[in-house]
């Protein structure tokens, strides 16, 4: 906040601050008017009757919500216990020098992340049942996240190893390492930690793709919700509930790679390029690691 | 098989028609949405400031499906009925904006202090440094990331098919689920999503080199 502030103006004036102090106080007033408003509506129309909450407080509701927590925690990790190792496979695949793995490597990753998961969880539900493939619904559901998010991630890792200083791997071959040694020890244990920030945020994309449990009917929290607000007609309630329950949960991943990222670049101190950082994550013009997607999918 | 690709060109195409309006329309609303979320941010007016930092923080990590279902189920409960396709719109342009948001502000802030300390000694307001100074060299940085954050549209536009929104999955689906060809309709839609996102990037690349500096 500080650093964008001190990007666009200096530190204001006393005229300044008289506009600023008014400004605030005019913004303050519209911001109130609005909440006030979008209370009035949401009142007028009773939803927000104590008695249409009160039943997600009780304990039978509770369970059945952690219960679908569980399921998506089940699916969010186990895509990630799979896709994560997958992704820095691809990544090592396409960086490296052997030509027809390269190509498949290059091929997997393009084709698989520019497809809708959705789209990719109806062939494991609609199509590939008809040719045998008759998955449970958990990997129904667990195999295409799989599939893309190992893509997703393999760009990411490409990423840090292409944001690595050359003379790294220069030199580990000067020392008489082998290709694989100066992959496995040299390079990838560096980029995947400039890559670590990315790849939390990646955790809560996994997250969010698996809601599609409501397509398959797996009961991770959102097909949970769904049962809830079948069970209660109270269907404007459960999926505001869940919702915040995404969102806390989200919200606290982000912080983490947030907190990350601050912390990597203090201690890895100069950037590649970049004026050593001083107070907190200025992101410099020529920055490799801070251009990741570190927001590729809003989905 | 090509029969039953000829029978229903029309639904096909229709989601293919759908699946682009809803990308062209929640992209285009996700970056001025954005943007202005943006201004919020860097104002030096807390409340405003407060706004974005929220909206950024429900947005950014309440998950698309979740939005989508409250939009289309939920909101009428509440007495505002939206179409399916507005439904599809709103829902991908609020989450967008936020990532379009932090894009922005990343943009901003990537240009260096000095830029915007040159402008405003050679005397620019701060709308001018920010329109004539800022900005233009903010953009550069930003195109990479808002080819990313189209192509999520594009893929992110599919969701709407779990509410019943006639686009290109929900299509597809639907076909092949009447048809018994449901793995060449799955294919052919993937292909469409494919394509889409190779044109969005190589727009993307084209643009960079449009407005990269020319020394």
């Amino acid at each position: 906040m500080v650093n964008t502030t001190r990007v666009l103006f200096d530190e204001p004036g006393p005229r300044a601050r008289r506009r600023i102090a008014l400004a605030t106080v005019v913004a303050a007033v519209v911001v109130l008017a609005v909440l006030f408003w979008a209370y009035r509506g949401l009142d007028a129309s009773g939803q927000l009757a104590l008695a249409r909450w009160k039943p997600f407080w009780q304990q039978w509701a509770v369970a059945f919500l952690l219960q679908g927590l569980w399921g998506t925690l089940l699916v969010t990790l186990a895509s990630a216990l799979v896709a994560f190792p997958a992704g820095t496979l691809l990544a090592v695949g396409r960086a490296g020098r052997r030509r027809p793995l390269r190509w498949v490597c290059t091929a997997y990753i393009e084709v698989f992340r520019s497809v809708p998961t959705l789209l990719l969880v109806y062939v494991f539900l609609f199509a590939l049942p008809g040719v045998g493939l008759n998955l449970s619904i958990f990997w129904k559901l667990t195999v295409p996240i799989i599939l893309i998010n190992s893509a997703v991630i393999a760009e990411i890792v490409r990423a840090g190893i292409k944001a690595l200083d050359r003379g790294q791997t220069e030199a580990a071959l000067a020392l008489g390492m082998t290709t694989g040694a100066t992959v496995r020890r040299v390079v990838l244990p560096q980029a995947v930690r400039l890559v670590i920030p990315t790849l939390v945020t990646q955790l809560v994309a996994l997250l969010k793709d698996s809601t599609l449990g409501y397509v398959v009917s797996y009961p991770e929290l959102m097909k949970q919700a769904n049962n809830l607000a079948n069970n209660t007609k109270l269907l404007f309630q459960a999926f505001v509930v869940v919702s915040a329950i995404y969102i806390v949960i989200n919200f606290a991943l982000t912080r983490l790679a947030t907190w990350l990222e601050t912390r990597i670049r203090q201690r890895t101190g100069a950037r590649p390029g970049g004026a050593p950082v001083a107070g907190g994550p200025v992101a410099t013009a020529v920055d490799p690691v801070h251009d990741l997607p570190t927001t590729v999918a809003p989905h | 098989m090509i029969t039953v690709l000829q029978d229903n060109l029309g639904a096909l195409w229709q989601g293919v028609l759908t699946t682009l309006a809803i990308t062209a329309l929640a992209f285009l609303s996700s970056v001025l949405l954005g943007t202005l979320v943006a201004v919020f941010r860097v104002s030096p007016i807390p409340p405003l400031r407060l706004v974005g930092a929220v909206y950024v923080e429900i947005f950014r990590n309440i998950p698309l499906l979740a939005l989508l279902i409250l939009v289309a189920y939920g909101l009428p409960e509440v007495g505002i009925s939206l179409s399916l396709f507005t439904t599809a719109v709103l829902s991908l342009a609020l989450v967008s904006a936020a990532f379009a948001c932090e894009t922005v502000r990343a943009g901003i802030n990537g240009v260096p202090v000095g830029q915007a300390e040159a402008a405003r000694a050679l005397g620019l307001t701060f709308t001018q440094s920010l329109a004539r100074v800022i900005l233009p060299q903010a953009l550069r940085t930003m195109v990479q990331p808002l080819v990313n954050i189209f192509i999520g549209v594009a893929l992110g536009s599919s969701l709407a098919a779990a509410v019943s929104v006639g686009e290109l999955t929900y299509q597809a689906q639907q076909v092949g689920n009447r048809t018994a060809e449901a793995m060449l309709l799955f294919g052919i839609s993937a292909l469409v999503y494919v394509v889409i996102a190779l044109l969005g990037g190589g727009l993307g690349s084209v643009l960079e080199r449009r407005l990269a500096v020319r020394r």
